[in-house]
């Protein structure tokens, strides 16, 4: 494992300044440690997307050269990428860790949930997490969300607590005072711990570039059969499109977030390399979850009322 | 528009990452124009995307307004939207080519005072809005002394509307002069005053046309060049210890670190260090930075301690240099901000968190609150309710290692926690209070107490 945290004549702020990423990593170690001393069964949330692989990196590096004290837990929406199930199941067995699957798919063959019309299985995944978090009586669940995403995220504490029915009051949040943060909860209560509040998109893949981590090949420019709804590039497939008029073609496509394929759009990109990536996004007039989540747009609080229910 | 905000060519990854982040928090009053300044910012610094602002300008439209509310890119939650007003702190990011940015955005209403205090906890630099045709009023005494009292190293204060008094100098001069003389009064080590238009963009991040008798820097330019770290030299080395790294495996059967980051100072192999509050002595042998074996670390590096000896230590231990090693005590005398909405009274048994270790405590006095429009005490005052600024001197369960915050920001702060239901109740400042302040007045002069 590399770390670049050398002494910079480059930064304006003397020889003991940290550049900005070297800073954002020390905070985010030290929020995972944290919940390391403080909690009995923590857990983090891992999609196999970006962020929750940058998560995972620094929770290796926060306890090096020991093993990572946290299990994973994914929850399968029963539409996923291939490519990124099998990165998920890689990275498992790499790092030997143990792994929790809360299955969508599993709730609506129980008839427990029903599927929505618009085929989106997003909205469904509050019910499988929530309710495993109960069953295996985790106490912190670590998610990789960004106050940068989203006003009503932009709102969210680094230690979330969340009430035995996993809901977000955003009126009756704890302040947050310098690095001291309260993971103090009851039986049932369990906090939502976020050790990237702090990142941007641009900080995340620059990370990802300076660390030299490997990523999910969706995330890079690649041909991809694709059909247009609702303004984005939607992967066909048996979760319900393309429908009656959608016309599937193949473009260079790649994806700046992974989710459920219902929901996560496509960007028309040729950026094959980390640097193209970053370039992109650096120049982009777009954010990550408008260019390609049709999830938020559902309402101007969208957001805000999926995490009062206990979305992540 | 200065080229220090406009890259024209894209950066490589080394030079972005070689930027340093600045944490700064914006207060002022409701119509100090303070959502304006912030949208500028982040419009002029090209951080509000296309998509954002066309959210904006739907729900700006369908409300009937004329131009683009910017103050809708801040409020976040549905509450705030429907009143108009932004009730909790937020975080914003955004970037220029030397600096990156994170802005705690606190409202200025007066009773929502703990959220600025809440903001500037975290802060290096506090933007205090005036507006030019009000001068300094009682909420910016407000706003000066909480960044006082919080230390934050530098205050910008950011005389907005001038082009509402015709760009006079005169009328800025006064203001700065008021202001600067109240808050060095107050020991703020840094003032810069700058007049500005948020609305039509002087000085915020570009040069302003309008005032050439401004020779200063930009809202902007100060906040890209304003110095971040601090004089590591006279700090008082300090780690609390977060965490025990055992990995007990076959490659490292006898490794033992000791997890925390870096409150202050420097640490370097070799030097001797005592671990409080045991007093027990050892020797750094080796550092790892995150997997990285180092000679010397520094805040706010996370990092993990070898040391020779084995010694017991566990959570909640402070490991320092040995010839510089801060007191123990059980009684904390402090300067405390109460958080929560129910009150703090005299004979309350809560939880003190300081560093890593969370103690047992009670509240053994509360001496005097603080009016901070005049900076004068009202003695003995019984509880301290929501908002409220008092003295308070507590007893705790174990012996803890304490700097005055004066020292350090990191090891001299503490929190109060509910033991029954976990509310975080009050942020306390170890030491003297921030500021010499007037005389105690007589009980019957305090004449209603507003936040």
């Amino acid at each position: 494992m590399t770390t670049v945290a050398s002494v910079s004549e480059e930064t304006d702020g003397g020889p003991y300044a940290l550049s900005h990423l070297d800073a954002l990593e020390s905070e985010a170690v030290h929020i995972f440690r944290e919940v390391a001393g403080e909690f009995e069964r923590p857990v983090i949330l891992f999609s196999g997307g970006k962020d929750s692989i940058v998560m995972l990196h620094l929770a290796l590096k926060a306890f090096a050269p020991a093993s990572i004290p946290f299990s994973l837990l994914h929850v399968d929406t029963g539409h996923n990428f291939p490519e990124v199930l099998e990165y998920r199941d890689r990275v498992v067995a790499a790092h030997g860790l143990r792994l929790h699957v809360a299955s969508v798919q599993n709730y609506i063959d129980r008839g427990v949930l029903k599927e929505r019309p618009d085929g989106t299985r997003n909205p469904l995944q509050t019910v499988p997490l929530t309710e495993k978090i109960q069953s295996e009586r985790f106490d912190a669940v670590f998610g990789g969300g960004r106050r940068d995403e989203e006003k009503a995220r932009a709102k969210e504490r680094v230690f979330s607590l969340r009430d035995e029915f996993s809901q977000w009051d955003p009126r009756r949040q704890r302040p947050e005072l310098w690095q001291l943060y309260n993971g103090r909860h009851a039986p049932g209560e369990h906090v939502r711990v976020f050790p990237l509040s702090n990142w941007t998109e641009l900080d995340v893949w620059q990370y990802i570039a300076r660390e030299g981590i490997e990523l999910p090949e969706i995330y890079f420019a690649h041909d991809r059969e694709v059909f247009q709804r609702s303004g984005m590039w939607l992967t066909a497939g048996e979760w319900g499109g393309p429908k009656d008029g959608e016309v599937v073609e193949k473009r260079l496509v790649r994806y700046r977030t992974v989710g459920d394929m219902s929901c996560t759009g496509a960007v028309d990109s040729d950026a094959t390399t980390l640097d193209a990536v970053i370039a992109e996004i650096a120049a982009s007039r777009l954010t990550e979850r408008g260019a390609t989540r049709a999830d938020d747009k559902l309402s101007e609080a969208a957001m805000e009322d999926r995490k009062r229910e206990g979305y992540f | 528009m200065t080229s220090t905000t406009e890259p024209t060519e894209p950066l490589s990854v080394e030079q972005l990452s070689a930027t340093t982040l600045l944490r700064f928090a914006t207060a002022g009053s409701v119509d100090d124009g303070k959502s304006t300044l912030v949208g500028r910012l982040l419009h002029d610094s090209k951080s509000v995307l296309t998509d954002q602002l066309e959210a904006v300008e739907r729900v700006s439209a369908s409300r009937g307004q004329d131009a683009p509310d910017l103050a809708l890119l801040t409020d976040g939650l549905r509450a705030e939207r429907e009143q108009g007003i932004t009730i909790d702190v937020a975080y914003r990011y955004f970037a220029t080519a030397r600096r990156r940015f994170i802005l705690a955005d606190t409202p200025g209403h007066v009773q929502y005072t703990r959220n600025m205090v809440t903001g500037a906890s975290t802060a290096d630099l506090a933007v205090v809005l005036v507006d030019a045709r009000n001068g300094v009023i009682e909420q910016t005494r407000r706003h000066a002394a909480v960044a006082a009292l919080l230390r934050v190293p530098h205050v910008v204060l950011a005389v907005n509307k001038m082009d509402l008094v015709d760009y006079k100098e005169s009328v800025f001069a006064a203001i700065a002069e008021e202001f600067t003389a109240y808050a060095s009064e107050l020991g703020v080590p840094e003032i810069t005053a700058i007049p500005i238009s948020a609305l039509a963009g002087d000085n915020v991040v570009e040069a302003s046309a309008h005032m050439d008798w401004y020779g200063g820097p930009t809202v902007l330019e100060h906040l890209e060049t304003v110095p971040v770290s601090h004089d590591l030299a006279h700090c008082h080395a300090r780690l609390p210890v977060q965490y025990v790294i055992r990995p007990q495996t076959a490659e490292h059967p006898d490794y033992r670190g000791y997890a925390g980051q870096i409150a202050a100072g420097t640490f370097r192999v070799g030097e001797s260090v005592t671990v409080l509050p045991s007093g027990r002595t050892s020797k750094v042998a080796g550092i790892d930075l995150l997997g990285k074996s180092v000679d010397v670390v520094w805040t706010p590096q996370s990092v993990t301690l070898l040391l020779e000896d084995d010694i017991d230590i566990s959570r909640g231990d402070l490991i320092v240099p040995s010839k510089d090693a801060p007191p123990t005590t059980q009684d904390v005398e402090a300067t405390v901000c109460h958080v929560a909405d129910a009150p703090l009274v005299v004979g309350h048994r809560v939880l003190l968190k300081h560093g890593t270790r969370t103690v047992k405590a009670i509240v053994k006095d509360i001496p005097s609150r603080l009016t901070l429009d005049d900076l004068s005490l009202h003695p003995h005052p019984g509880r301290l309710v929501a908002n409220d600024i008092g003295r308070v001197v507590i007893r705790t369960a174990e012996p803890l290692p304490l700097d005055s915050y004066a020292d350090s920001r990191r090891t001299g702060a503490f929190i109060l926690i509910d033991p029954a239901d976990g509310t975080t109740l009050t942020a306390g400042m170890v030491g003297e209070s921030f500021a010499a302040p007037q005389p105690v007045k007589d009980a019957a002069e305090d004449d209603g107490w507003d936040f």
